[in-house]
C-alpha cells in the first residue's frame, strides 16, 4: 500500500474540505432565492387552501397564487392587546424570528407564543369576508402547524389546513386530508357566551347546523385529534386571538 | 468506452443476483421510511442514483490519492457534499416532495450502500465501473423501494401516486384500507416478502444453516 507523509494528508484534507464547502456554498447561494421563493408560495398556499379559494387537488401556478393573494391583508397585531400594529410591515413578519414568550400552561403543550402574530383578513370589496389565523399545538408526535379561517363573524369555521406536521401518514397525518378538512366549514369555534368551544370528537359528528361545536374524528388518531381541539381553543382564547377577535367583532359592530 | 458483459453484470447482478436490500439487508432504515407513497419513493430513488454515482465517480477518480488513514472520512465528506446538493436542488425545484420526504435526503448520507459501494468497489476500480457499479446497486436498492412503495400505498392508502384505485369506505366506496402498510412493520413484512420471494427464485442465496 502507498505510503503518505503527514503533511500530505493534512494538504489532502484540506484541500477536499475546500472543495466540498465551496461546491454547497455556490449551489446554496445560488438556489437561496428559488427557494425562499418556493417557502413564500408554499405558506401563501396555505392561506389560501385554509380559505378554500383553492382546492386541494387543485395546481396552481405561482402567479395565479399572487393573483389571488392581492384581495388578501395581512396585518401584525399585537397577541396580548390584540391591536394592529400599523408601524409593522407585515411582510417582514417572520415567525421563525420574531420575540417569543414562554406560554402559560395549557393542554396544547404549546411552549412559547410569539408576542406578535400575522393575521390574514381576506378582503370583499372593501369589507372583511374572512380571517385567516395561523394556529399551531402538539399532536401526538410533533408541532403541528396550520391556519384557520373564520367568517368575519369570528364564530364560524370557513375552513382549516396544516401545512407542517409529523404525525403518522395514514392515521394522525389524515389532518392534511381534504376530506377531513371539508368536515370543518360551517362549525362554531366560539359558544354563545364567546367562550371557545369546538372538539374534534370519536366518531362521526352530526352536519354542522346540528351539531356545530363537533367535528368527526380522525380514526385511530385519538391523541392527533385531542391536539387540534386543544390547540384551536388555545389560540380562541385569551392568550391568542381572543382579544383581537373582541376588538374585530367592536370594529365590525360599529360600521 | 465499451459496455461489454463485465459492465453489464455490474449493472444488473445487483437487481437480483446480489440485491443490496434483499441479500446485504442494507439502506433498510430509509426503505420503511419513504415508502407511504410512490411519489415519495420515487424522488428518492432518484436522488440514491443521483447521490451514487456522484460520489462513485468522485471517490474512484480520487483513489489513488486517498490517504487510506483518512479514507473513510473522505468517503464520508464527498458523499455528505453531493447529499447536501441533493437537498438543495429538491428544495429548489421539487418543494411539495422534498417536504414529504424532509429528513430522509439528508439521512441518504447514513444509508450503508453508499459508502458501502465507494468503499467496497469505487476505492479498486477505474471511474467508468464504478459508476455503473453505483448506478446497478442503486437500482437494486429503488426496485425494493418502488415495489414497497407500490403495496403500502395500494394497500394502505387505496390509491397509487396519490390517485385513488381502492375506492375506500371513507370516501363511499368499498375498500377497507390497511392501517398497517402505512406504518413502518407495513414495509418489514413487504420486505421480508420480497427476500422470501427472491431466495425461493434463486436458491444459491439461501445460507447455509449450522
Amino acid at each position: 500500500m502507498k505510503q503518505f507523509s503527514t503533511t500530505y494528508i493534512f494538504i489532502f484534507a484540506a484541500a477536499l474540505c475546500l472543495a466540498c464547502s465551496t461546491m454547497i456554498s455556490v449551489t446554496a447561494v445560488s438556489l437561496r432565492e428559488r427557494q425562499e421563493t418556493n417557502q413564500v408560495l408554499d405558506r401563501k398556499k396555505s392561506v389560501l387552501l385554509a380559505t378554500r379559494i383553492i382546492e386541494a387537488n387543485e395546481s396552481v401556478t405561482a402567479q395565479r397564487v399572487e393573483e389571488l393573494f392581492s384581495d388578501i391583508h395581512s396585518v401584525v397585531i399585537d397577541l396580548e392587546t390584540g391591536e394592529v400594529d400599523e408601524d409593522y410591515n407585515a411582510d417582514e413578519y417572520d415567525f421563525a424570528t420574531t420575540p417569543k414568550i414562554s406560554a402559560p400552561s395549557n393542554q396544547a403543550q404549546i411552549q412559547q407564543i410569539p408576542l406578535k402574530a400575522q393575521v390574514f383578513q381576506v378582503l370583499d370589496g372593501d369589507e372583511i369576508e374572512m380571517l385567516v389565523l395561523p394556529i399551531y399545538g402538539q399532536g401526538l408526535w410533533s408541532t403541528m402547524y396550520g391556519f384557520l379561517a373564520l367568517d368575519s363573524d369570528t364564530r364560524t369555521v370557513r375552513g382549516i389546513t396544516y401545512y407542517e406536521h409529523g404525525e403518522t401518514p395514514g392515521l394522525g397525518g389524515e389532518v392534511d386530508n381534504p376530506r377531513w378538512k371539508n368536515r370543518w366549514p360551517g362549525r362554531k369555534v366560539f359558544d354563545e357566551d364567546w367562550e371557545p368551544h369546538i372538539q374534534v370528537i370519536k366518531g362521526q359528528a352530526g352536519p354542522p347546523d346540528e351539531d356545530p361545536h363537533r367535528v368527526d374524528g380522525l380514526s385511530g388518531a385519538t391523541i392527533t385529534a385531542r391536539g387540534v381541539s386543544h390547540m384551536i381553543n388555545f389560540w380562541l382564547d385569551e392568550h391568542g386571538f381572543g382579544p383581537y377577535l373582541e376588538n374585530f367583532r367592536e370594529e365590525q359592530g360599529s360600521v | 468506452m465499451k459496455f461489454g458483459k463485465k459492465e453489464r453484470e455490474a449493472l444488473l447482478d445487483p437487481l437480483f443476483n446480489n440485491n443490496p436490500i434483499a441479500l446485504q439487508v442494507l439502506g433498510i432504515c430509509s426503505a420503511l421510511a419513504v415508502t407511504t407513497r410512490m411519489d415519495t419513493a420515487l424522488v428518492m430513488c432518484g436522488a440514491v442514483i443521483g447521490v451514487m454515482a456522484c460520489s462513485s465517480l468522485v471517490v474512484s477518480l480520487l483513489r489513488n490519492n486517498i490517504p487510506p488513514s483518512i479514507r473513510i472520512i473522505v468517503q464520508l465528506s464527498i458523499i455528505a457534499s453531493f447529499v447536501i446538493l441533493t437537498d438543495q436542488i429538491l428544495k429548489a425545484y421539487l418543494f411539495e416532495i422534498s417536504k414529504s420526504l424532509s429528513v430522509f435526503v439528508g439521512l441518504i448520507i447514513t444509508n450503508c450502500i453508499v459508502m458501502g459501494r465507494c468503499e467496497a468497489y469505487a476505492m479498486q476500480n477505474g471511474p467508468f465501473m464504478s459508476v455503473v457499479d453505483a448506478v446497478g446497486n442503486a437500482l437494486g436498492y429503488s426496485l425494493i423501494l418502488v415495489g414497497t412503495a407500490f403495496f403500502r400505498e395500494l394497500i394502505g392508502s387505496g390509491s397509487l401516486f396519490g390517485y385513488t384505485i381502492l375506492r375506500p369506505v371513507t370516501e363511499e366506496g368499498w375498500y377497507y384500507p390497511n392501517g398497517m402498510m402505512v406504518l413502518s412493520p407495513g414495509a418489514f413484512f413487504l420486505i421480508g416478502l420480497f427476500i422470501w420471494a427472491i431466495r425461493a427464485w434463486k436458491p444459491e442465496q439461501v445460507e447455509e444453516e449450522n
